[in-house]
């Protein structure tokens, strides 16, 4: 007995190295899944802090960029809005109310990001406090961002679109075919698009954009546009390469989407046994 | 040790974790090459800092650069492995007549060609875990091997440039 105990002794240093690195590669494992606990990432209180901190001091480097985009999507929605305004000599009909309040937005803003690794997240400075909640959708002005992965009482991280295990329900706004859109962790400028069949007729060129079909994006916010498209090495779909629309390094603001029906869609989908992914 | 020593020592961690969580962490060269710089602060303790210590130190500062970075417990693990290996790698590297007592394993002391023998192969080490780990699930494994010999170059290029510019002979920071 006195032997084992002087052994187990001996390699005390191993014991405690074995002991730590399972530990390690159980947080490895539990912050996979794609909820993971809120402490033990970026979106904790007191790391939003200081990553908010820091953001102070750098975001004043891309300002002038930042205001570039707003004005350009102030510009866009000004377009739209034209388009929307009532002729004086028209009637207005009000529409099912049910129709129209579907989704709700939210801004925030972007303390911290990355785009190189193969499972990329981002962090912002808004949290349940302001009502942001697990999984809603998370867009810039130019195209999709992710998802919100979990949440502090002011802070949220958020699983990038570049993140190889986020799939992100899309279709090609030209013939409306749907599909999938998932990063392969090369580029980050590219992702693919999968679960388009081959008898389906894709040009370069062809825009892509969300389906609405999985409830957390509204329908058509851009993806990308294809650049590329190739009979894939499984026999029935095709190897589709989009561009990005998002430029992932130039993040600054986001926008967050929640679909008030989100519940009712997903019980109605769980108990029909259907998944849009 | 005295404590003052002891004090630098823990100023130099802190110091070397805000560096790397606030600055470093922006900085990707070429889109492939890393500068996870903090690995440095394990490769300078003192060499009579035995396993144990260095494990612990080793998990407490790859935890918190896991939280910054978003990628629970990758760093952690990989820090860990140069952790485990640094006092035995010391052992088999010891020059003739040993090592002086608080010594510190720097470029400075030890002369150039021992620091390149020393530390880059932990860098490759801690490199091939990271980006291995981190590629998990994934084909990527061949694109990883990209990053990892252009981190490993970057790193021991910045520790050397580090070394010259914040540290004395001899003494630590």
């Amino acid at each position: 007995m006195q032997r084992i105990l002087l052994f187990l002794y001996k390699i005390r240093a191993f014991l405690l190295f074995v002991l730590l690195e399972v530990i390690a590669i159980w947080m490895i494992a539990s912050n996979n899944s794609q909820q993971g606990a809120a402490i033990f990432n970026s979106s904790n209180q007191f790391i939003g802090s200081m990553l908010g901190a820091q953001n102070d001091v750098v975001e004043y480097f891309s300002l002038s960029s930042v205001n570039k985009s707003l004005v350009d999507k102030n510009a866009e929605l000004l377009t739209e809005l034209e388009k929307l305004k009532q002729p004086v000599d028209s009637v207005f009909i009000e529409l099912d109310s049910l129709l129209s309040s579907t989704f709700q937005f939210k801004g925030a803003k972007v303390i911290n990001n990355s785009l190189r690794l193969t499972q990329n997240h981002l962090t912002i400075n808004k949290g349940s406090n302001h009502g942001i909640k697990q999984g809603m959708g998370v867009f810039n002005e130019e195209g999709v961002v992710g998802r919100v992965k979990s949440v502090s009482n002011n802070y949220a991280s958020i699983i990038s679109l570049l993140h190889t295990e986020l799939l992100i329900s899309s279709k090609i706004k030209s013939n409306d075919v749907f599909g999938s859109t998932k990063w392969d962790g090369n580029n980050p400028k590219m992702a693919k698009l999968l679960y388009v069949p081959r008898h389906v007729v894709v040009i370069v060129g062809d825009k892509v954009v969300t389906s609405g079909y999985n409830a957390v994006f509204p329908e058509g916010i851009p993806i990308g546009t294809v650049v590329e498209i190739k009979p894939g090495p499984e026999t029935n779909y095709l190897d589709i390469t989009i561009e990005l629309a998002t430029d992932f390094s130039k993040i600054s603001y986001v926008y967050l989407v929640e679909n008030f029906q989100q519940l009712e869609l997903d019980s109605l989908y769980q108990s029909t046994g259907l998944n849009y992914e | 040790m005295s404590s003052s020593r002891i004090l630098s020592l823990v100023g130099g961690g802190i110091l070397y974790f805000l560096f790397q969580v606030m600055i470093l962490k922006n900085l990707v060269l070429f889109g492939s090459a890393f500068c996870f710089l903090y690995m440095l602060f394990i490769l300078l303790l003192p060499v009579q800092i035995k396993t144990i210590p260095t494990l612990l130190i080793s998990f407490f500062l790859g935890l918190g650069v896991d939280l910054f970075y978003d990628t629970m417990g990758i760093h952690t693990a990989a820090l860990l492995a140069i952790g485990f290996i640094r006092y035995r790698w010391l052992q088999v590297l010891v020059p003739t007549g040993g090592y002086d007592d608080d010594l510190q394993p720097s470029m400075l002391n030890m002369g150039f060609g021992w620091f390149l023998s020393y530390s880059l192969p932990l860098i490759l080490i801690h490199h091939t875990l990271f980006f291995y780990i981190e590629s998990l699930g994934t084909d990527l494994f061949m694109s990883s091997v990209q990053k990892i010999i252009a981190s490993a170059i970057f790193v021991f290029i910045m520790s050397i440039i580090v070394q010259l510019l914040l540290y004395r002979r001899r003494r630590g920071i």
